[in-house]
């Protein structure tokens, strides 16, 4: 039997179309536009001029404050403006616009193997800072502060999470089937970092391959295990990876240090292995292209900044019948409606949706059938949830623990009626969580 | 015994026990509350719409009598004249305030602003805010789903669905707040009034740059400044490419109105054609 | 590309089962049940079915045109369920104008007055029968013989079930009165034909083995979980080994199978946790054995299941699924 979380989940189509397609660099665009704020948390502070002439990985923006993160150049060119730039979903940002020059000078400072062995916890999380590493798998929470947990929580375990349960999404699988040595690399650093004996690598079972390309290449690796999981929907959660892999549950409203454990994505150790052996900065991701009419599903090697229309065309180009773009998975990703905007960090992939699946059923009356409680991993009720939102009652919705929903859509998904469960969810958690922020402040 | 005497005789035993069992309880339990409280809850207009900030008229009618000032408290439906009432009431002094009415920032009809792309989902302005920016390029106005639609209790706002966003009566606002507090982005605003429901204001909450700003919204404002070189009051500010309007000094010259190039300086209730010299004698 | 953008949250894929596939389903199951009792009852059996469904699905239509002007959900096939239901709990020689009654009452009153689909706190068939059995005791409690009635529908052959046997029967010994022997046929059944079916009752509660196979393929289809029907046969069981009686023939017999597959199982009327499920489960095994060993009626399963309806939503008020991480490892 393959170890799963217990609670809920649901198990939606794979569709892993671009699961044989190699990771392919795409051709460089005309300009980069790289966003200042990439990450949670504070934007970085911009710390060059227009005009300038910059070297690839050169410092751009400036971390600003202990939860924010160094942005770094993608290419070598010359900024055109700083200015403000729409994302994907329309808000605006300060971004660097970049012209590249097709030199690619180099600003990067590789440590020899006799340094990287002596480097001590504090110097490799000092590294990983000042890479500008964020947490990969879509939250893009700076790792240097993950790295850090608080005091009294003791940590035994590191956990790299490579169970991509999003459907479609194949870039953490083409990264562990394509660079396994480089991802172990980086889990040892990672694991000295914090200073652990035991690492675990989760895969989901339908990757068969990058589970036998991992454990090649940690046949020779103490302390690292790579722990096969059974297929199920969202196994890629933290709290239910830990439940998953070691059987801890993190108590509500808690870290998974708490339970002395931390959760890195693979993508990220990969990046950490970079920063501290090659001396590159987190300036390039893999980011999956797919669709059901997309004429090739692919994995690329994508440059932060550059344009979402460009990495579309790479595969191919958007097909006559697309009326929806999300950016991630298909369960937690987020519909884009500006193609201009560029690629981040936490981008992992762009799903290209025809007009057949793009439309929303229309809603009917809950029938009470059940599914969204037997499907939430987190034993919540989301039906109950959902309508308290709608009644704006938040109070109750607190009682009925509506912060511990996790966001991850399996209640929409199983929801025989369509409703809208989710959107009502999250505006419900917003508001809960205001409403106690402001509690907390009042009380100090 | 005849059980028609009997049967009367248990119902109406069992009635009197009741009752004097719900007579001993009522006067063992009651509540002595200031019969004041009551009158003034009266007075109130008794929408509960917590325009006041209290939860609902009868905590604020308590409040009121219980704390024995009225500095602080206004109650903005029944306004100056409600206040007055229970000032006069409670031996009280109450505190005069200009009414106000709520005015939306926004002037973004469907005409104006291009309609990019379309929103799938609850009709929320503050659950599609969270998704994205909203279905035209402009990431500042009105969402069109009508949250301050469904927040007012007086009937007080339409959705045109000519236009695609909302309009306020004039009449029937109250200036509660409900509307603005339930607007995800802030862009209604409780203003005053103004003589004869008379005022100026800008018609637009877009930060973007000028040119920016136009390619989004025809009604938008381009930050061009004009409206503040042209007001001889300095009630105009602008910030962040956006004028505003201070309705303290705005002395309703409507000077910024003919100044802005884009019309997004609204002045309404205003007389057709009106002569400006005239206007300013006025003054 | 040449269409506007749809935006919507997340998520952007969603599962191929629907309401109406999810009734669909459940009319499939309930096939067998259809089937078996057309065949021991004929024409009869027929004549309620139709008009049941009939019934069913005209209300539903005429309150939705005429007194709640909203969407229609005719098309969900949910008040042909009802009618199905409804009809599988008649005897097949009741006549045609109590069963629109009941049909009348099942949707009229037990579901649309509630707000419609999803909103009625009683399952809407059970209502109907509970109905028409307080209304009509005697034409709902003489039940035609099966197979030799088959091509009548008025003036057949009736005779009681096998649980009001058993009941007077045990009234015979504890009692001494005279019930038993006014009793023209004294009921026996076997197993093996309680299985197939081939006995008198209700059109669709007859055939145990029909009701299995349709149980089967709704927890198949995973239209309904394991927990209430294995809930409530277990606590049934269970009762009648405590109370020293066989319970193979109660299980099979009466509108228990019925009741504990599609009737209980109702989603709008029954627990929303596993938690909820199980108690709601065993109260109604409970409650069903109760007032068949000691009440009024021969069979509870139908007041069972309705006062079980009446506490569902104090039993999802108290008896919640627990939470991830509330049973903390360490």
């Amino acid at each position: 039997m393959l170890k799963t979380f217990r609670k809920g989940g649901i198990h939606p189509p794979e569709n892993k179309l671009s699961a044989l397609s190699k990771i392919t660099d795409i051709p460089q665009s005309k300009e980069y536009v790289v966003s200042l704020s990439q990450h949670i948390g504070a934007p970085a502070q911009c710390c060059v001029e227009k005009g300038e002439h910059i070297a690839k990985y050169q410092l751009i923006g400036k971390s600003a404050g202990f939860v924010s993160a160094n942005i770094h150049s993608p290419v070598s060119g010359t900024v055109r403006k700083i200015d403000k730039f729409k994302n994907a979903f329309g808000f605006e940002t300060t971004s660097v616009f970049i012209t590249p020059d097709g030199q690619n000078d180099e600003e990067r400072h590789p440590l020899t193997s006799e340094v990287t062995a002596k480097l001590s916890s504090k110097e490799i999380i000092g590294i990983i800072d000042n890479a500008g590493i964020v947490g990969l798998g879509g939250a893009t929470f700076p790792t240097k502060v993950k790295l850090m947990p608080p005091d009294n929580m003791p940590v035994d375990t590191l956990l790299i999470n490579g169970a991509e349960c999003e459907p479609y999404l194949t870039n953490d699988q083409r990264l562990m089937e394509e660079c396994p040595e480089e991802i172990i690399e980086g889990v040892k650093l990672l694991m000295r970092a914090i200073n652990v004996e035991k690492a675990y690598i989760a895969i989901e079972s339908n990757k068969p391959e990058a589970i036998k390309a991992l454990e090649k290449a940690a046949a020779h690796a103490t302390g690292i295990k790579i722990t096969p999981l059974k297929v199920k929907y969202p196994q890629g959660g933290e709290k239910q990876l830990i439940d998953a892999v070691l059987n801890r549950q993190v108590p509500s409203g808690g870290l998974p240090a708490s339970v002395g454990v931390i959760v890195q994505n693979v993508a990220t150790a990969y990046a950490v292995k970079q920063a501290v052996i090659d001396g590159t900065p987190l300036t390039e991701r893999v980011i999956t292209v797919t669709g059901p009419d997309l004429p090739h599903p692919g994995n690329y090697r994508v440059p932060i900044g550059t344009p979402i229309s460009d990495i579309i065309e790479a595969a191919g180009g958007l097909p006559e019948n697309t009326q929806k773009v999300v950016i991630g998975g298909p369960m937690m990703g987020k519909a884009a409606s500006n193609l201009n905007a560029t690629a981040n960090k936490g981008m992992s992939g762009i799903l290209i949706v025809p007009k057949r699946y793009a439309m929303r059923q229309k809603a009917e009356n809950c029938v009470r059938c059940a599914s969204c409680v037997s499907a939430c991993p987190m034993g919540l009720e989301p039906y109950l949830i959902a309508r308290l939102s709608e009644l704006k009652d938040y109070k109750r919705l607190e009682e009925e623990r509506v912060m511990d929903c996790i966001e991850c859509g399996s209640c929409s998904y199983v929801c025989i009626s369509h409703r809208p469960l989710l959107d009502y969810i999250r505006i419900g958690k917003n508001k809960t969580g205001a409403i106690i922020k402001s509690r907390k402040t009042n009380n100090k | 015994m005849n059980p028609i005497i009997s049967a009367v005789a248990v119902l109406g035993g069992t009635g009197i026990i009741s009752a004097a069992l719900l007579y001993i309880v009522a006067r063992k339990f009651k509540v002595t509350e200031d019969p004041r409280i009551d009158d003034v809850e009266k007075m109130l207009p008794g929408a509960n719409c917590g325009g006041c900030g209290y939860s609902g008229c009868r905590d604020f009618a308590a409040n009121c009598v219980g704390s024995g000032t009225l500095e602080g408290r206004r109650c903005p439906v029944g306004g100056d004249a409600t206040m007055k009432a229970i000032a006069e009431y409670l031996g009280l002094k109450a505190e005069t305030e200009k009414p106000k009415v709520a005015v939306l920032k926004c002037n973004g009809s469907c005409m104006a602003r291009k309609h990019t792309s379309v929103y799938d989902g609850p009709r929320s302005c503050a659950i599609e805010r969270i998704i994205y920016a909203g279905e035209t390029d402009c990431a500042y106005g009105c969402l069109g789903c009508g949250d301050c639609v469904n927040a007012c209790l007086f009937d007080a706002i339409k959705l045109d669905p000519e236009i695609g966003i909302p309009t306020i009566d004039d009449e029937r606002c109250t200036a509660c707040g409900a509307c603005a507090d339930a607007c995800p982005d802030k862009i209604i605003e409780l203003r005053y009034k103004g003589p004869k429901n008379r005022r100026v204001y800008v018609a637009c909450s877009n930060h973007d740059k000028g040119a920016e700003a136009i390619k989004e919204c025809k009604a938008a404002c381009i930050g061009c400044g004009k409206c503040v070189k042209a007001c001889p009051f300095d009630a105009i500010t602008l910030t962040d490419n956006l004028a505003y309007i201070d309705d303290e000094k705005c002395r309703l010259c409507r000077k910024c109105v003919d100044a802005c190039p884009v019309k997004c300086i609204k002045a309404v209730n205003f007389p057709d054609k009106p002569s400006i010299s005239k206007e300013e004698a006025a003054c | 590309m040449n269409n506007e953008l749809i935006i919507s949250s997340s998520p952007h894929i969603h599962t191929s089962k629907t309401v109406e596939r999810t009734m669909l389903d459940v009319i499939i199951a309930l096939l067998p049940a259809i089937a078996c009792s057309l065949f021991f009852f004929g024409v009869g059996a027929l004549v309620v079915l139709a008009t049941a469904v009939a019934g069913c699905v005209a209300t539903e239509f005429l309150i939705q045109k005429f007194l709640i002007k909203g969407n229609s959900t005719i098309g969900n096939y949910s008040a042909i369920v009802t009618g199905v239901l409804l009809a599988l709990n008649l005897p097949s020689n009741l006549p045609v104008y109590i069963v629109l009654l009941g049909s009348v009452f099942a949707i009229g009153i037990a579901k649309m007055a509630f707000g419609g689909l999803g909103n009625n706190i009683f399952n809407p068939a059970i209502a109907g029968r509970v109905f028409l059995l307080l209304s009509f005791p005697a034409q709902m409690t003489t039940w035609p013989l099966p197979i030799v009635n088959r091509w009548q529908y008025f003036d057949m052959e009736t005779g009681a079930t096998i649980l009001s046997t058993m009941k007077e029967g045990a009234g015979d010994v504890s009692t001494g009165a005279s019930i038993a022997s006014s009793m023209k046929d004294i009921v026996e059944v076997s197993p093996v034909e309680a299985l197939l079916g081939n006995m008198g009752g209700s059109m669709g509660e007859v055939s145990a083995i029909a009701l299995l196979i349709g149980g089967a393929y709704l927890l198949l289809r995973k239209v309904i979980s394991w927990h209430i029907p294995i809930a409530i046969l277990a606590s049934v069981a269970l009762f009648y080994l405590i109370l020293g009686d066989d319970p193979l023939m109660p299980l099979l017999t009466g509108g228990l199978l019925l009741g504990a597959i599609f009737m209980a199982t109702d989603y709008a009327t029954s627990p929303m946790s596993h938690k909820g499920m199980i108690i709601y489960g065993v109260m109604i095994g409970i409650i069903t054995v109760v007032i068949r060993k000691w009440g009024a009626y021969p069979e509870g399963v139908s007041f069972a299941i309705l006062l079980m309806n009446g506490l569902t939503p104090l039993i999802n008020r108290y008896f919640k699924p627990s939470k991830f991480g509330e049973r903390s490892r360490k």
